[in-house]
Formats: C-alpha cells, structure tokens, sequence
C-alpha cells in the first residue's frame, strides 16, 4: 500500500505541478518578443533614422505651424509607427530608412504624392542576389504567385501584408524556444484573421469566424498554441525553407492522420530544421518530444516490440492451457 | 447461490462494452497512418468515440467505487497479509497443474469468499490501481494544458501517454486473460451465463 500511495502523489505531483509557460497557454502573443532580446546594435544610420523616429518613433509627435505661429502636438497614425527597439531588432535593422523611402521625405511636410510611391517588394532587393541564394527567394515568389493570397494583389495585398519590412524577424531558427516561434509566426496571421480592420482591407467579407471554422479540431487551443497556421494552410515544398503557397480554404490539410501518424507532414513543416537530429530512444519523430508530443506521431519502436512480445507470450500460454484442457478432457471421456 | 447482484452485473456489462470502444479506438489513435487513414477507425471519430467512452467510463468507475464502500460487496476485494504469498501460489499451482489431475479447487467460492487469492490480488491491481491511473492520466491527455509542460527537458505529455497506454495495455491483457478463465466453469459457458443471471454454481472452477 505504501507503494501505491507514493505512486499515487507523484501522479498527482506531476499533473499539479505547471510551469511559467502556462501562463501563455491560450492566445497569442501579437508583439512577440523575446524577453532576452536586447538590442546592442547600433545602426551607422542611426542619427539619420532618428529625423524619422522623431515623429514615426511614437504615437505622438510635434511639429512648428508656420501658419499658427506656435508649435503643435499631433497623433500618429498607428498605422504610421515604427517601434524603434523593433526596428532595430529586425533583420532590416542595418538599414537607412531612405534605403527604402525616398528622399524627399526629409521634408516637412511630406508632399502629399509620396504616399502614391511604389513600394519595393522582396524580391526587388533580395531575387538574383548570390548572397540571399540560400533563403530561394525566387521559389518564394513563384510560390507566392500561385497562393491563394496573391488572388488579393489587386485589393493591395503584397509581401509587406505579412512580413512588415520595419519589424519582421526570422524566428524558426529559435530552436530554444520553439512556442515562441509558433506564436510569432501565427500572430502574422492573426494581425488579418483575427483583426477585422486589417481583414476588411482585403475582403467584403463582413465577419471573421477564425474560431468557429476551427471548431471540428480537438483541444483548439492546444492545436493552436502548438502548431503554426502554414502547417495545415500550405502545400509542403522541400525546396524552400517556409512554403509560401499558401492554399485556399478547402485545400487545407484536414485529416488527423496527415499530422497524427508515423510520417508525420509536421517533420517537413514545423520540425524541417531539426528533423536530422532526431532523438534515439526509440521514438518516431522524437525530436517534436521536446516540445510537444503527437498521438500517433510519437510511438516508440521498444514499446511496440515489447507490448507483442508480451501479448504473444500470453495468447501463448492461453493456447498451451487450453491443449492441456482439451487433453484432460479427452483422458476423461 | 446468488453472489452477482443487479447493480453489479450492469456495472459489469457496461465495462466490458466500454473497456472493448476504448480499446479498438486506443489502437487506431495509436497506430494511426497516413497511408491507412482508417486504421480500424478513423482518427477524428476514434477521438469523439475514445473521449465519450471514458467519460462513462469514469463515471462507471466511481458507481463501481461507492457501491463497493456502501455494500458488502467490498469486502471480497479485501486481501488478507496472512499466508497470502503461499495462498496465491496455490491457485497457481492449481490453475497449471492441478485442474488437470483433477484436484479440488482450493478455495472454492462461498457467499463469504467470490473471489480466489489471484483473483482478487488481480481485481484489486486492475480496478484500485491501473483504472485510477489510466484515468488520471486520460485526464492529463484530454486536457493538456494542465498537464506538466516540460519534464527532464522533454514534453511531460508523452510520460502521461506512456502512463496511459501502459495502463490501457496491462488493462487489455487484463481482459484477455479474464475472458479465458471465464471459460474454466463446469461448461465453458457457465460463469458466463452466472454473470447474466446472477447465480454461481457450486461445481464450477473460478475465473
């Protein structure tokens, strides 16, 4: 009894005992940064930056009215902001912002049709550069040409839609907190599909039901907090790191067993950068274990052998049994 | 001699079918594939089935526990300390080698003692220990978010899985076993048939 007891409270120790990360169980994080991040880069345009940061750094920013005579105080459109600690943590962090911009932005105020400028997209900076070769950025535009959002390009949809050029950061490569990278990378999906002032910028659609077209996946919110949206919503490339082609709605991966099986899709997705160092004890697709684990992904090779060792031995020994009966009976009779 | 009564023979049927929903839909979550999507079931009704199942399961379970604490009914689970390992090795001795040169039963079922040494050591383990800890641990994967994140550097689902399928298995080999030396009455369908009717004959063998 005393050993039952013990097992009995080191169960219950194990399922009462939550760690910091529960804090974060539901929902995502929409300015997902890291709390150890700490900016010591310091950018060679920084005092140039900063004519920008001036009025763009916050939401409120000052300027003299000729007109008035007197200095005015103004919001800024949210819209408009660029956080400078997420500036300078980005991957555009080297950057002038007139690499970008134009020039003629240095004035105040800007001339009303600098707002018709054409922006760059990715693949004007990064497409044919040898530099950049090994990210594909070619395969991630012709990609992004057959996905479903690139339908949108006539409404405005363009790569800044999800990968805003002030903030944008690769993070699956942060192999030490692998939530975090998920909740990132979602919430660039949430900022349009849970944010329906961005949504309708897009679309007539007059509502998002994000959580009610969901409802047919179990445990919605452990799905959610550990896998990202392009897992099920794209179609797997091997060629590139993050497939683009991003499917329409009812193309989108819907079957358990495309996630929950042996050859799980989720080693060529959310596990690719980690799928060569797997685990060796016996686990299929052992390496998601240390994060999270998948009914059907994660069975163990030594556990299947030793469970039909053991269920061999004892239809075995019913077998041997019943001979012994039938002989028994046959003496008997 | 009337020794099941109703409440315990419901409480038996409904395990069994229970016991049998959870097991075929244990084994096709656990050996689902991609290339074999219906692996017995299919997984998102394995999942619904599985889930329902051991709802009525737990419930069945604690109906099982109070009964047993209201009703004298416990008392044939209770294990005496006294001669216990030499009692139990007795049924053995008499399950592999004395059933077959026709010796008696050693302890043959009274109103005062259903069950035999291994009977009960066997009734007690899978009932007052495996069932407890597969549902605990049911819980655990029904409901991640309160199960432990991260233990010794991996995820502290896949110890509560091993838990649970351990459990399930033992739990299945349980069964396996139970319905075999329910065939060892005076007819290989007695014990059965005393199950539904509630009357245990005294020639019988016990499983």
């Amino acid at each position: 009894m005393k050993i039952f007891r013990f097992l009995i409270i080191q169960i219950l120790f194990l399922f009462c005992y939550t760690s910091a990360s529960h804090a974060e169980v539901f929902g995502f994080k929409m300015n997902n940064q890291s709390a150890t991040d700490t900016n010591t880069f310091v950018s060679p345009f920084q005092k140039d930056n900063e004519r920008c940061f001036k009025c763009h750094g916050q939401s409120k920013y000052e300027y003299t009215n000729e007109t008035l005579g007197r200095q005015v105080k103004e919001l800024m459109y949210s819209e408009r902001i660029v956080k400078r600690e997420l500036f300078y943590n980005s991957n555009h962090k080297s950057f002038s912002c007139t690499d970008c911009h134009s020039e003629q932005y240095l004035k105040f105020p800007h001339a009303g049709e600098l707002r018709m400028e054409q922006k760059y997209n990715c693949i004007d900076c990064h497409g044919g550069d040898e530099k950049f070769a090994q990210y594909h950025f070619e395969e991630i535009e012709s990609e992004y040409q057959k996905s479903t959002h690139f339908k949108l390009e006539e409404e405005g949809f363009s790569c800044w839609k999800c990968h805003d050029p002030h903030s944008y950061k690769i993070t699956v490569r942060n192999k030490d907190n692998l939530k975090e990278t998920i909740a990132y990378d979602n919430a660039i999906c949430l900022n349009c599909h849970s944010n329906f002032d961005h949504f309708q910028l897009l679309t007539d659609k007059e509502e998002i039901s994000l959580i009610q077209k969901h409802d047919w996946l179990p445990n919605q919110a452990t799905h959610f907090k550990s896998v990202r949206c392009i897992e099920c919503h794209t179609k797997i490339n091997d060629s590139i790191k993050i497939s683009h082609l991003i499917l329409p709605k009812e193309e989108a991966v819907k079957r358990c067993n495309e996630c929950h099986s042996q050859n799980s899709i989720l080693m060529a997705s959310l596990y690719k950068f980690e799928s060569k160092a797997q685990r060796r004890d016996g686990f299929f697709n052992g390496i998601i274990l240390n994060e999270s684990y998948v009914i059907g992904a994660n069975r163990n090779e030594y556990l299947n052998l030793l469970s039909l060792i053991l269920l061999i031995g004892v239809i075995g020994v019913i077998g041997i049994h019943i001979v012994f009966r039938i002989r028994k009976n046959n003496k008997t009779y | 001699m009337y020794l099941y009564p109703k409440w315990i023979r419901l409480w038996h049927v409904l395990n069994a079918i229970l016991f049998l929903i959870l097991i075929i839909t244990g084994l096709s979550m656990q050996y689902t594939d991609k290339e074999n999507a219906s692996y017995i079931v299919g997984f998102a009704t394995a999942i619904k089935w599985h889930n329902f199942s051991a709802l009525i399961l737990t419930i069945n379970f604690i109906v099982f526990v109070t009964g047993n604490l209201l009703t004298k009914n416990g008392r044939y689970y209770k294990i005496s300390k006294e001669n216990f390992l030499n009692e139990l090795l007795s049924q053995l001795k008499y399950y592999s080698l004395g059933m077959f040169k026709g010796e008696k039963h050693p302890f043959p079922v009274t109103e005062e003692r259903k069950f035999n040494p291994l009977q009960k050591v066997t009734y007690v383990l899978a009932m007052y220990v495996a069932v407890p800890l597969l549902i605990i641990s049911g819980i655990g994967l029904l409901f991640p978010e309160i199960t432990v994140s991260k233990f010794f550097g991996i995820s502290g689902l896949i110890y509560t899985d091993i838990l649970h399928i351990s459990m399930g298995f033992f739990l299945s080999i349980f069964m396996l076993i139970h319905i075999y030396t329910c065939t060892l009455g005076a007819k290989p369908t007695s014990l059965f048939w005393g199950m539904i009717s509630g009357y245990h004959r005294d020639d019988e063998h016990q499983s």
